[in-house]
């Protein structure tokens, strides 16, 4: 069966130190489609941000490994790349946004330069070109061209957000990682960003992995959402059908425990208790101790991923229970 | 039946867990301890008196009778590096201890009162850093006079100045922090936010200051007694030893090579350590 | 008596090398005892700085501050201490507002101890009291902040806060620095103490789903204004000032089947250095006029449904 554009396969990554390690990616499985937008949904801890950096390969040379697994970009397996290679997928065929805009971007360098910077390291351009291309993806998110020369600090969290994804487009990329884009941003400049984000993808086809805590922001630019819990993939369908059916407890807990924006509860339903230690290894679902619908088995044995009535995979033991009782 | 109640690790207990497996550090602090043990013992253990004169054995190369060899008069180096230990050392410690402990307090006071206040305190600070190091002791030192605790004062008053900029500097920092600004919400007063609150959160780089400091003030002692300042002979510190050996430098290179060794050693040591406080005081190494 | 705290004019301004920085400007509410009020808004438009001016961890500018009808805005010295332990606050983030070189009993205890009112053994006693009371397990008593996660230091603050038996407490976004499961668990934990000890909040957060949650009323604020306050589900059913309505319609809906028809503001927040007089979102505002660059007045469109905007029949 032919690879999705994207697909991980089995990946395992830990942060080690001479106390301990941390074992923060258990097996992960993802397909990404070309030209879609997947949500990997998580809180902190879960592993979402490990897994974007294995992709670029930009783990911490010391302290972290990749265990096993694979990365496969278009059939190709990006873990057996030479260092080289992997340089010239960086910033040209894989682009990643970080979390925080604030120190994203060199605060002594031009922000005009630190675009026409990425373009001159990934062709052949003249310096002339490559200026002319920033201003051009600066006019594109949404920034004046007169403001080329001037320093990051002479602009807002928003804006500084919007020369980030520049910088991440400038060379057309197939992939775009965005972690957690606008956690950092004011709601109405989050919709500004996301919102342009969405434009610019359609725009290029870019594929995307929209990392996020944030279901509303997954209901409104994902196509597909993977839901990742203790650095393993809990449930994954396209977006109507997590939203619409929910199948797994830690996904129901989730829908759960956000304030509803319709509803008149008087308390919450938090999901009890917390994510296990990392550095403790796992033996059978990690989301057990927290689980109401938790069997002797679940302690036991690693669950299986199964299809649910609908379509979509949650990986759980008891998903027929689950799916029945509901919420 | 009652749960275990876990005594929580401070984050003193941490740091000191983490130095403790630095083997070179832990080399230095045995090092010093080492050297502490014997200023304390050493004129138990000395062979000889450090005034003791041979007349008999003079400039001799090291032998086992005398197992550093004897200097210009007579005298037995080994007892004299050992006793002279009791020198260095604390005259090192001590002064960085003083420096450290007025610094601390100078910072304090400018880093929490502002305005004014801290203005005329840093310009003061200023006027002093601006004079050499050195200078600055020699200065001190011949106004002072010379002797043992004279000596002391003059060597930390040039230290003053950088401890109460480095506290004054992380005061800065702190006070911004929501649990101070917690601490006002409950009614704490100014003195308690300063010494119970901003001193001990601030502190950290102070203690990494001070043990490098240490090797600094061995070094500027050394010098002193070395241009003749500071402590006077007969009393063997090693610098003054390192001072009477220079015109025999050729001939009998053993009186300029041992005390200069224990100088290095010792200097060496502090240095094994601070290194090892300031890696242990790290926060990229905490969990 | 049933306002528990009232301001009237209040102002906090800051001064900085470009101008006077109006933090909160001639801002006037009533808070009912046992309410919750919301106080939603986006950085910079004062809300924090409007909480910490109340209790007096910052200084006034101008305005009056009422506590159960009496007159506290000047108060000094030992009447403010006193003041001060009616009012108290939960910060927003749990790393920085407790003291790392502390234990979290230590704390606790901190406030029983600074106010020389209970002996030895009833300190300890309360302070075992209190943090049973928010959920801290006995096992942890004697943690330090570094062991334990957000939730639970969030705990810790939120015993220090009630130490003292304040009857109003500020919570300056105190989940927004929580994962969603723990929000929840924290949010309910604040619920049931004000239910158990009749307690009156300020919840200041831009989360509006939060707000929506926890408040009986909520107040919006912009640039250092109240641009609009009414009871807490009426915001969100009718809203009347044109930033309300953009702020809500820029939350991100999880009803996928019914997404939010987003009104996209253009452009960015004005400066709150020396603000022109007149309404401070007349710059990013589809519906401003001439009429809009003088000076606003507050006026109650609806009962109990307060708006700052001069247009607003004309908006809606």
């Amino acid at each position: 069966m032919p690879r999705s554009y994207l697909e991980i396969e089995n990946l395992k990554v830990e942060y080690f130190s001479s106390k301990e390690t941390v074992h923060a990616v258990n097996g992960v499985n993802l397909r990404m489609h070309k030209g879609k937008t997947l949500g990997l949904v998580g809180e902190t801890g879960a592993g979402k941000t490990t897994i974007a950096k294995s992709i670029l390969r930009i783990l911490p040379d010391v302290g972290s490994r990749i265990v096993e697994g694979s990365i496969y970009v278009e059939g190709n397996d990006l873990l057996k790349l030479k260092e080289a290679d992997m340089r010239k997928i960086r910033g040209n065929d894989i682009s990643m946004i970080f979390q925080d805009p604030m120190t994203a971007l060199n605060p002594v360098q031009r922000v005009g330069e630190q675009i026409s910077e990425a373009v001159k390291l990934h062709s052949d351009m003249t310096k002339e070109q490559c200026d002319a291309r920033a201003k051009e993806m600066l006019k594109m998110v949404g920034i004046t061209e007169d403001r080329f020369s001037e320093y990051p600090h002479q602009f807002s969290g928003g804006m500084k957000q919007r020369i980030v994804i520049a910088i991440a487009l400038a060379c057309n990329p197939k992939i775009l990682l965005a972690d957690e884009p606008t956690t950092a941003l004011d709601v109405t400049i989050q919709a500004q960003v996301l919102d342009l984000v969405a434009e610019l993808q359609k725009k290029f086809n870019t594929s995307m992995l929209l990392i996020t805590h944030d279901l509303g922001v997954v209901a409104q630019v994902c196509d597909e959402v993977a839901i990742i819990y203790a650095g393993q993939i809990v449930e994954y369908g396209t977006k109507e059908q997590i939203f619409h059916h929910p199948s797994h407890p830690y996904t129901i807990g989730l829908f759960g425990a956000i304030p509803d924006m319709a509803g008149d509860d008087e308390w919450l339903h938090p999901i009890e208790g917390l994510p296990p230690d990392p550095t403790k290894p796992i033996v059978g679902c990690p989301f057990a101790p927290r689980c109401k619908f938790a069997s002797e088995k679940c302690f036991k044995e690693t669950p299986p991923t199964l299809k649910t009535p609908d379509g979509h995979e949650s990986t759980c033991h008891n998903m027929d229970l689950v799916v029945k009782e509901g919420k | 039946m009652a749960k275990k109640v876990k005594k929580g690790q401070s984050e003193f207990s941490r740091f000191l867990y983490q130095l403790s497996k630095n083997k070179m550090a832990m080399i230095g602090l045995a090092i010093i301890v080492l050297e502490i043990i014997v200023a304390i013992i050493a004129p138990w253990i000395a062979p000889y008196g450090y005034q003791e004169i041979d007349t008999t054995a003079l400039r001799q190369a090291p032998s086992a009778a005398h197992w550093f060899g004897t200097d210009e008069i007579g005298r037995d180096i080994f007892s004299r590096v050992l006793i002279g230990t009791r020198y260095s050392l604390s005259m090192g410690i001590l002064a960085t201890l003083i420096s450290a402990a007025i610094g601390i307090v100078i910072g304090a006071i400018a880093g929490f009162a502002g305005g004014w206040a801290d203005n005329i305190i840093m310009r003061f600070l200023d006027v002093i850093q601006s004079l050499p190091g050195m200078l600055l002791v020699i200065v001190m030192s011949a106004v002072l006079g010379s002797g043992y605790f004279n000596t002391i004062l003059a060597l930390s008053v040039g230290s003053i100045p950088a401890s109460a900029r480095m506290l004054r500097a992380n005061m800065l920092r702190q006070r911004k922090a929501e649990y101070i600004e917690a601490a006002y919400s409950i009614n704490c007063s100014a003195p308690r936010i300063i010494f119970r609150h901003l001193v001990p959160n601030s502190i950290s780089a102070n203690i990494v200051q001070m043990t490098m400091g240490v090797s600094h003030v061995i070094v500027q002692a050394a010098s002193l007694s070395f241009i003749g300042l500071g402590i006077q002979p007969p009393i063997p510190d090693w610098g003054a030893m390192l001072s009477g050996a220079r015109a025999f430098i050729r001939k009998s290179p053993h009186m300029v090579i041992f005390p200069g060794l224990a100088i290095a050693v010792t200097v060496l040591a502090v240095n094994m350590l601070g290194d090892g406080v300031r890696d242990a005081m790290d926060p990229k190494l905490k969990k | 008596m049933s306002e528990m705290v009232r301001v009237e004019g209040l102002k906090k301004y800051f001064p900085t090398a470009r101008g006077l920085l109006h933090a909160v400007d001639d801002v006037t509410m009533t808070i009912e005892k046992g309410h919750t009020v919301g106080i939603v808004g986006e950085s910079g438009c004062g809300k924090s700085t409007l909480g910490r001016t109340i209790i007096h961890l910052l200084e006034k500018t101008d305005g009056k501050i009422f506590l159960e009808g009496k007159d506290v805005s000047d108060v000094k010295g030992k009447d403010l201490a006193k003041v001060r332990e009616q009012m108290q606050i939960i910060f927003q983030d749990p790393y920085s507002s407790i003291d790392p070189k502390k234990s979290i009993r230590d704390t606790v205890k901190e406030p029983l101890y600074v106010s020389r009112r209970y002996t030895k053994a009833e300190i300890e006693e309360k302070t075992d009291e209190l943090m049973d009371l928010v959920g801290i397990d006995e096992r942890l008593k004697y943690a330090y902040p570094h062991e334990l996660d957000g939730g639970r230091r969030q705990r810790v603050g939120i015993a220090r806060a009630l130490a003292l038996d304040p009857k109003f407490v500020v919570c300056d976004e105190p989940v927004s620095a929580l994962d969603v499961s723990i929000q929840a668990q924290v949010l309910n934990l604040l619920k049931k103490l004000q239910q158990d000890r009749n307690l009156t909040y300020m919840f200041v957060t831009h989360d509006m789903s939060v707000v929506r949650h926890i408040s009986d009323e909520i107040c919006v604020m912009y640039l250092g204004q109240v641009v609009e306050k009414c009871p807490s589900k009426e915001l969100f059913r009718k809203p009347l000032h044109p930033y309300t309505k953009a702020l809500l319609s820029a939350i991100p809906s999880t009803d996928i089947d019914n997404p939010t028809k987003r009104e996209i503001l253009q452009g960015e927040l004005t400066s709150p250095i020396n603000p022109k007089p007149g309404c401070r979102f007349a710059a990013r505002c589809p519906f401003a006029t001439e009429a809009c660059h003088q000076p606003q007045v507050q006026q109650e469109v609806e009962k109990g449904h307060f708006v700052r905007c001069c247009r607003v029949k004309e908006v809606n």
